[in-house]
């Protein structure tokens, strides 16, 4: 499966109210792609952070879905989040992990996560969910089965690669910031 | 001087209401307070970049956040601050301890505690020190920062301020 296609799966599979974190690189460039909305919250920067973000997000609104979307690369710069998440355990919080093995945004590089199996560390730290996925057909199941029953890791192994002559975010920070607000004051009412 | 109870009520009072970070002896009478105060929970963070993480998520949901840490986490805090929390203009105050001040602490402090201020100034983040006979006054004069700036902002603190 190609990312982006796990990405558009996983869009299509959600109801449109979820809040979306996606991490820096190619993966806010296919999301954005697929689907711009104000509930999606684009990092550029600050990698490893999504999870961390969706988590005070996940604590502090109670009654909002949050789907975080990252790479392998981002999960394994920031391994403690894993931790903390399955400490807290918020039933809200998905974690979309697309694992293509490499940092792919960078030339694609080698990530260790062909020998760390990332799902372990999170069934290990008490996530309720923790799904290794191959198909988007799977993804799609695991995902809507997770929904409201969170904490869940999802890892989902996807091919090298990018779409050729992708957009970048084309909102600037603070816009992507303000939006994002603005669609949780109406989720959240 | 003040006790941890004071000390938490002026940061209640000037309207935080979420708390995360990473222990430091100077902190730790404000973290063993917080753990038993509802009005403002204190998550554990594993790491200081992470706990700037949670605590954006902590703002875009509305809260009002607090990030405490040691100063030697100040280093793992600079790309998040530079990449995501002064880049997309989150407030929040940092309140970090001041270990290694004037020269006398534990080798590893030394560097980064002559290093702080202008590792801030670098950055563009306002910061005060907090004096230990009006803990206050450097509270409200951040939370002024923060929020007419809408950017992280430091307030100091010493060993002695809260005991």
């Amino acid at each position: 499966m190609k990312r982006f296609d796990a990405i558009r799966a996983a869009v299509q599979a959600l109801d449109g109210n979820e809040l979306l974190i996606s991490s820096n690189g190619m993966i806010s460039r296919e999301l954005i792609t697929v689907r711009d909305a104000p509930q999606n919250f684009y990092m550029i920067g600050s990698m490893g952070l999504a999870s961390s973000i969706g988590l005070g997000l996940a604590i502090s609104l109670s009654n909002a879905q949050i789907v975080v979307i990252e790479g392998d690369g981002n999960v394994l710069m920031n391994m403690g989040s894993i931790a903390t998440i399955g400490h807290f355990a918020p039933k809200n919080l998905i974690q979309v992990v697309l694992d293509n093995e490499c940092h792919d945004s960078t030339g694609g590089q080698p990530t260790v996560s062909n020998t760390a199996r990332l799902e372990k560390v999170a069934r290990a730290s008490g996530y309720r969910v923790a799904a290794r996925v191959t198909t988007d057909a799977e993804l799609v199941k695991v995902l809507r089965q997770s929904l409201g029953k969170g904490p869940a890791f999802i890892l989902v192994k996807v091919e090298k690669g990018s779409v050729k002559g992708i957009a970048r975010v084309s909102h600037s920070p603070e816009e992507i910031r303000s939006r994002f607000q603005q669609a949780v004051r109406m989720i959240s009412g | 001087m003040v006790n941890a109870s004071q000390f938490c009520g002026i940061l209640k009072n000037n309207g935080f209401n979420f708390c995360t970070g990473v222990p430091c002896t100077i902190l730790k009478d404000i973290i063993l307070y917080l753990s038993s105060d509802p009005d403002l929970p204190y998550v554990p963070a594993t790491r200081e970049d992470e706990a700037m993480g949670i605590a954006t998520g902590a703002y875009l949901a509305g809260k009002q956040p607090i990030v405490m840490m040691q100063n030697s986490g100040l280093g793992s805090s600079i790309n998040p601050l530079a990449s995501l929390d002064i880049l997309y203009r989150i407030p929040m105050l940092l309140l970090i301890s001041w270990r290694g001040y004037q020269g006398k602490d534990a080798p590893e402090h030394l560097i980064m505690g002559e290093a702080m201020l202008k590792l801030f100034d670098a950055l563009g983040i306002p910061y005060q020190v907090i004096s230990e006979d009006n803990p206050e006054a450097a509270i409200s004069a951040s939370v002024k920062t923060m929020r007419e700036r809408g950017i992280p902002v430091a307030a100091i603190i010493r060993s002695g301020i809260v005991q």
